[in-house]
């Protein structure tokens, strides 16, 4: 039986950009995600996958406390993480840690390695032998001790991020969120970066919110996938289920479009569906189900009501109008 | 402690003793990066060089001035006014000092007041713009930028004049008076410096962990912040020193007969143009100290720009 | 082929001074397109291949960097050979680039009439064209890029165009003077996959209609295999592989190609191999003989010593790797 780490319910994060109108009294929002909601299983990878603008790295970075929601709750074996308006206790920062997409900006280029990693030491492990845990850390990215020495500038994009894993790590979480970890990596460093974290999550009975747009990695990474576009879910499954399956149009479309490598890879795609037209920004969400505009299967319902979530299999939920039961699609 | 770090498949035992070789080494590799950075401008160096001679003339001026008791209270009419030679190379004022000993002193006066009145206005108006910049929107930020606004409100030369004219006029006070109306600079800078940084990733990082405020004003950001504010206070040596003349100039800050440059400069400008070395020695040795610091800040800004290949 | 050459680099040896001493960058890199075909250069982060296409256009920073030999030609002229005045006619006009990410590529405080025009204005000698001629000529590249509303475009701002939109006014930057050869450098990197595909498109057709060879560089083999019809794989600085896109994919000679290919992670899942060992050389120290045989596992003797030139083993496929010296076996692909 096993229990959620992590349940995000009904999470909205809206921003407000600026004021439009004589007055400058109406707020411009980015409604950046709009209602969603998930649960991650304790020492599972659970995928989020989407586009830019889809609002994926906002729920990362709310997750984290970067943002307080603008509704809705997240919390972490059942404990609320935004109690009042108090600042995250030390306690639960120690449980939850990220890994950014660029390691470039997510390591202060002043700061040795060494301060880097001393930093999470000195507040949640005191007790342990600092030089010592430094040196175990970064062997267990596999990087020499006296990389210690040496400031982020002198290290690659693999290796810094082999850092930022370290010093994620460096608290003995039991969650981290990994923000397009290898997003801007070169594809044999990318390999090296998954395969790492993995024996890492087996190693540390860790659990993963893995987000990425290249469905292809989240095909190998996760165990169970959801789709984001424009700040809502539009489906989630179990991985070989999702990508063996998949319902929701945009998923199809997505699915369609990446580029592989083989001919096998090339006869498991879906049926090639063009996309027209560009990716709406959210200042602007399209009424209706936010997808409309670009969606092949597109009915006149579409663009009046947001569809709700329905289950169209076991562990496989979908938010389209096509397959729900008003409109008899199943 | 072990001395003795166990490890894995990279160094099977590494001892501290290693590590602190190798930590030397690291920090031997960062001095020789630096200075390669710093001397791919030459006038960098000839800005260094200028200051350090001039901040050892000022340590060493008892020492090094060929007549130091011309810095104190001294007459002798039968050298007064003597251009430039071998015994007197600047030559002699109206009363018969050596001008070169005089300017020597000089550089104390001025160094001093950089010195003194960057060390009180740096940290303070850093600190302020740290914490103003990591709170941007909120009160603390409204209620210390506005106060520095009303700072920077006034004119900077008149506030310092008002200031000098109101208290005695030494070099005491002088420096108070710059003190006063120079540290909102500094906040300004910093102020727009950390609401940028703390956008960064590596402090959401920090803020993630667990960080304390002070560890990430001091420790994420204004490392960051290091190459604009050394140029800054580089520069600043020089404004300052030139205020502090112009101060002196009007009679306010460095009183005659002690030796500022400033008051050289004034005391000599009547004896313009026959004897024209009592004043434009002193002169030159301003704008020498001044071009100094601004080519050191220029070297100093091309130490900490950030690498390229 | 027996038609020359559109472009061919022989030899190029390109350095930079740094604190410590010299990179050794390029080690000899030799690349060649014909007309009308799109080839792809493949390698990863670090090993010189945005280096080589600046150094096509002469944009290299030249301290720190020195081109310290080989010969670029371009349509028979040797493009290092050339002065400024002789460049300006290349530039922009033989040989157009547009660069990985668009945002920065484009200048936010100008328009996009008014950065376009200045590339319009630019690309004729001699005469200052009128407003409206500017105007009338930005519109044709424009269209060729398949931009919708074109009038309305060039009044925008690079910040109200979505990121696709705006790498497609790069492209049309980089169409205005009909080049015949275009370097894309990373054009899909910071676009998502459903724009990128429309990008490639846009270059295929582009390629098709107007008869502009195109240089693709790219880490993403995916994008190469649909993409391209010639590849060249580069490692630290040399070119180790090169092959028709179809051979390439098929069958993979060089070890290194081999272990990029392997860490692709696979649509029918599988989880993802371990990539290869090691890092990519140190250009201050590299080592002797092959770049790449620390990491690699087939390394011999002769590897260390000598630099292994390119073996030919059918018309569309050369590979620089003595395991294929003696034409063809190599290692059993497993």
């Amino acid at each position: 039986m096993t229990t959620d780490i992590l349940t995000i319910t009904d999470l909205k994060k809206h921003f407000v950009i600026g004021y439009s109108g004589i007055l400058k009294r109406e707020p411009i929002t980015v409604k950046a995600v709009d209602g969603i909601s998930f649960a991650v299983q304790e020492g599972e990878t659970f995928g989020l996958v989407g586009e830019s603008g889809s609002g994926k790295s906002t729920v990362a970075y709310t997750t984290i406390g970067m943002y307080r929601p603008t509704a809705g709750s997240i919390a972490f074996r059942g404990q609320n993480l935004f109690e009042g308006n108090k600042k995250r206790p030390l306690a639960l920062k120690k449980e939850i840690q990220i890994v950014f997409q660029d390691p470039g900006s997510s390591l202060n280029p002043r700061r040795s390695i060494e301060r880097i990693l001393e930093l999470p030491l000195g507040i949640h492990r005191p007790d342990d032998n600092r030089l010592e845990e430094i040196v175990r850390l970064l062997e267990m990215v596999q990087l020499p001790p006296d990389y210690m020495y040496k400031y982020p500038q002198m290290l690659g994009g693999g290796e810094k991020q082999m850092v930022a894993i370290a010093r994620a790590l460096a608290t003995n979480p039991s969650f981290v969120i990994l923000d397009e970890p290898t997003s801007a990596l070169d594809v044999s460093i990318q390999a090296k970066i998954i395969n790492l974290l993995i024996r890492l999550q087996e190693e540390f009975h860790l659990s993963y919110l893995f987000i990425t747009h290249d469905l292809i990695l989240m095909r190998n990474v996760a165990s169970r996938v959801a789709i984001m576009y424009l700040g809502k879910i539009c489906e989630v499954a179990e991985a070989a289920e999702f990508f063996r399956n998949p319902y929701h149009p945009y998923t199809q479309m997505l699915l369609s479009s990446i580029p592989v490598v083989s001919a096998d890879e090339e006869e498991f795609k879906p049926k090639k569906i063009i996309s027209t037209g560009e990716i709406p920004s959210p200042v602007n969400v399209p009424s209706g189900c936010s997808f409309h505009l670009r969606c092949p299967e597109r009915m006149d319902i579409c663009s009046m009501e947001d569809p709700l979530m329905v289950e169209v299999e076991e562990g496989h939920t979908v938010r389209c109008h096509l397959f729900s039961p008003e409109q008899g699609g199943l | 402690m072990a001395e003795q770090v166990e490890v894995g498949e990279f160094a099977p035992t590494i001892t501290r003793q290693q590590l602190r070789e190798l930590q030397r080494k690291n920090r031997l590799d960062n001095l020789g990066r630096a200075w390669y950075k710093f001397s791919r401008n030459p006038l960098s160096i000839i800005g260094g060089a200028t200051v350090l001679i001039v901040v050892v003339l000022a340590i060493f001026a008892p020492y090094v001035a060929p007549f130091p008791e011309h810095a104190r209270p001294f007459t002798d009419f039968a050298n007064a006014s003597r251009p430039p030679s071998w015994a007197y190379p600047f030559g002699t004022d109206e009363i018969g000092r050596d001008i070169l000993s005089r300017v020597i002193f000089g550089f104390r006066f001025s160094l001093t007041m950089g010195v003194v009145v960057l060390s009180l206005v740096v940290p303070t108006g850093v600190l302020l713009g740290l914490v103003a910049g990591y709170h941007q929107g909120s009160w603390i930020d409204t209620v210390i930028m506005r106060i520095t606004d009303i700072f920077l409100a006034v004119p900077p030369l008149i506030l310092a004049l008002a200031i000098a004219s109101v208290l005695e006029p030494n070099l005491f006070n002088a420096m108070v008076a710059v003190s006063l109306m120079w540290w909102p600079w500094y906040t300004r800078l910093v102020y727009g410096l950390a609401s940028t940084l703390r956008n960064e990733f590596f402090v959401s990082a920090a803020e993630a962990i667990g960080g304390s405020t002070a560890h990430i004003l001091l420790r994420e950001i204004l490392p960051n912040m290091v190459s604009p504010i050394f140029t800054k206070i580089s520069l600043d040596m020089g404004w300052v020193i030139i205020i502090g003349s112009m101060l002196s100039y009007v009679g306010l800050g460095v009183q005659p007969p002690k030796p500022g440059l400033g008051t050289m400069v004034a005391s000599g400008a009547k004896y313009l143009p026959d004897q024209w070395w009592i004043s434009v020695f002193p002169a030159l040795a301003i704008v020498v100290v001044v071009l100094g610091f601004n080519l050191l800040g220029d070297g100093l800004r091309d130490l900490f720009a950030a690498e390229e290949v | 082929m027996s038609t020359p050459p559109l472009l061919e680099i022989k030899d190029l040896y390109v350095h930079f001074g740094v604190f410590g001493g010299t990179l050794k960058v390029l080690d000899g890199v030799n690349f060649t397109v014909y007309s009308g075909e799109k080839v792809g250069l493949v390698g990863e982060t670090g090993c010189g291949k945005t280096t080589t296409m600046k150094s096509i256009l002469r944009i290299l920073p030249m301290p720190p960097a020195r081109i310290t030999g080989g010969e670029i030609f371009f349509k028979g002229e040797d493009l290092l050979k050339m002065r400024a005045g002789e460049l300006h006619r290349v530039r922009g006009r033989g040989i157009s680039m547009i660069f990985q990410d668009p945002t920065a590529a484009l200048n936010p405080v100008f328009t996009i009439g008014q950065q376009l025009g200045a590339v319009v204005q630019y690309s004729i000698e001699g005469k200052r064209l009128s407003r409206k001629e500017i105007w009338e000529r930005a519109i044709v590249p424009l269209k060729e890029v398949a931009m919708p509303d074109p009038e309305r475009m060039l009044n925008s701002y690079p910040i109200q165009l979505s990121g696709g939109m705006r790498q497609r006014v790069c492209i049309a930057m980089a169409l205005v003077a009909s080049p015949e050869l275009l370097i894309a450098d990373e054009p899909g990197t910071s676009l998502d996959v459903t724009i990128e595909d429309q990008i490639l498109r846009l270059l295929h057709r582009l390629v098709k209609e107007k008869h502009v060879s195109v240089i693709l560089i790219t880490h993403t083999l995916g994008v190469v295999r649909e993409t391209t019809d010639r590849v060249y794989v580069m490692y630290a600085g040399r070119m180790v592989e090169v092959a028709a896109t179809e051979d390439l994919f098929s069958n993979p000679l060089h070890p290194y190609t081999r272990g990029l290919m392997d860490a692709v992670p696979r649509l029918t899942g599988g989880g993802i191999a371990d990539g290869i060992p090691g890092r990519i050389p140190d250009y201050l120290n590299p080592p002797l003989g092959c770049r790449f045989h620390p990491r690699c596992p087939h390394a011999m003797d002769i590897c260390h010593q000598e630099k292994p030139p390119f073996y030919k083993l059918s018309d569309n496929h050369e590979v620089a790797c003595f395991l294929y010296r003696n034409g063809g076996r190599g290692t059993q692909t497993p």
